[in-house]
């Protein structure tokens, strides 16, 4: 094997090593704050008998998830009941491949790029991985032979379609003002400004989708205990629902990532080196997950489609119209 | 490596839409569709149409079969029933005018008559620019009529759609 080629092995590998293992910490610790945060805006505390102010307590619900019964309902479709958890969490996990998280460094002599892998269709690879998540959901759904299951894979399936149309869509007027698909491109095309101040709109568009497209709170109707028990992942349990749980953080991960790179500017910042931006405007993004989640109360199925449809899908066309309007008045 | 990957790929792609044909179950015939979408994806990858084979993946896999699973999930086809041949008399036509497809896509493959010139957007010069720089600026220049009348079509396909639903409201 020649030199070169060995050496990007090394990198790639390590790059993947690193960037999966720092979501999957990023998803324990989501669980925990997410639990802290919630508590404390409802006048609560919280987990607080596990380790110092409840630190360990994902630990402790891991643990207890692994080694719960592992139960696969008797008329349910064997295959793809099994098959389905995975299919939901591996497409979250791959979306990472492409997301630029710090300035290129040189170590050794070599040039490492802070992105796994720069490709130049990066937002639709995005896209499209992410539209695998719905097979998962839809399978999860209809390989429990259940009804509520069915109703909430059937309901989830359908948001979901909707809310990436708007996500396209909203993200296209950034695309535009880039002129590339690229990460990397976008997030170097912000270093004098973030297109948060830019396309206002646009990211207005972009975070109400998103949030419909991770089914989280105020949009979390497939999951609606008080209609359909869970949701997709009713007859689950075990490590299954355990990865169900996974998949649906690391989405928010994913999302909000997206949302970093596109409209804050990405790891763009002063002082301090671009990781540790990029880390703390994605932590802002996911700190506003759960602001909504305690804040707002759940929408109503029709309220939704009406929503994502009638308004959103108009708004984002509204959106484009004028980033090409401005574009061609001011000749870029 | 690129050789391998696509007699890989080829191959899968190929044994899903055998499967895809062969299974009973319509909703594991739907799945054996999305994994072939998915390898042709991968196809035009390795043909340097990264675009095309993003689109592939969302249009066709990410939006159309999910429909397609929603129907035959909704409609719960009962597999267990054995399924009766309504149409016996056209098993040997069908049969005959496979083995006419067959040979036909031999032919096309073995002689040159099929084989146009190389054209002006060799591999290379994608590569240079871009696929997606290409294909965006041809469909808004060369191809902007065709282009426009497409999305004419499905915009009337839509407004039909919605017309023949809400017919008994």
């Amino acid at each position: 094997m020649d030199k070169e080629l060995f050496v990007f092995l090394i990198i790639a590998s390590v790059k993947i090593f690193i960037v999966f293992n720092v979501v999957q910490v990023m998803v324990i610790a989501m669980i925990w704050f997410e639990r802290k945060i919630m508590a404390h805006m409802q006048v609560r505390l919280g987990p607080m008998r596990v380790g110092f102010h409840g630190l360990l307590q994902p630990i402790a619900d891991g643990i207890k998830l692994l080694f719960k019964e592992d139960i696969i309902p008797a008329k349910a479709e064997k295959i793809l009941f099994v098959l389905a958890p995975v299919m939901t969490l591996v497409p979250a996990l791959c979306t990472f491949a492409v997301i630029p998280f710090g300035e290129a460094i040189n170590i050794f002599g070599y040039h490492i790029d802070m992105v796994i892998t720069d490709i130049n269709v990066g937002i639709l690879y995005i896209l499209a991985v992410s539209s695998m998540g719905i097979y998962g959901i839809v399978m999860a759904g209809w390989s429990s032979n259940n009804k509520y299951s069915l109703l909430g894979g059937i309901r989830s399936s359908a948001q979901m379609i909707s809310y990436e149309l708007t996500i396209g869509l909203s993200l296209i007027g950034v695309i535009m003002m880039t002129g590339s698909l690229s990460m990397v491109d976008i997030v170097n095309a912000q270093s004098k400004m973030w297109n948060l101040v830019l396309q206002p709109l646009g990211f207005i568009i972009y975070a109400i989708s998103a949030i419909a497209e991770v089914n989280r709170c105020p949009f979390d109707i497939p999951e609606a205990e008080t209609e359909l028990v869970a949701g997709y992942h009713t007859e689950y349990s075990s490590m299954k629902f355990s990865m169900f749980f996974m998949a649906e953080y690391a989405n928010m991960i994913t999302v909000s990532a997206i949302a970093v790179t596109f409209f804050f500017g990405g790891w763009h910042g002063p002082y301090l080196p671009g990781v540790v931006w990029f880390m703390l405007k994605l932590s802002f993004c996911l700190f506003g997950f759960i602001w909504l989640r305690s804040t707002f109360p759940r929408l109503r199925y029709d309220q939704l489609m009406h929503f994502g449809w009638k308004i959103l899908l108009p708004l984002s066309l509204f959106n484009i119209l004028i980033t090409g309007l401005i574009m061609v008045v001011r000749g870029l | 490596m690129e050789p391998y990957l696509f007699y890989v790929m080829a191959a899968t792609s190929v044994v899903a839409a055998l499967y895809l044909i062969f299974e009973k179950n319509p909703v594991f015939c739907a799945l054996y569709l999305v994994f072939s979408f998915i390898n042709i994806a991968v196809l035009y990858v390795l043909l340097e149409a990264q675009f095309i084979a993003a689109v592939q993946v969302i249009v066709y896999t990410g939006a159309i079969m999910v429909l397609f699973l929603f129907v035959i999930m909704l409609l719960m086809v009962d597999v267990k029933k054995k399924q009766k041949d309504d149409l016996p008399f056209q098993r040997i036509p069908a049969m005959v005018m496979g083995f006419v497809l067959l040979v036909v896509m031999g032919l096309a493959i073995k002689s040159k008559l099929f084989q146009g010139r190389e054209g002006e957007y060799t591999s290379a010069k994608v590569e240079s620019i871009g696929h997606t720089q290409l294909i965006g600026k041809l469909l808004f220049t060369d191809y902007l009529l065709p282009f426009e009348m497409t999305s004419i079509l499905l915009f009337v396909a839509v407004i039909g759609a919605i017309i023949l639903a809400k017919r008994k409201v």
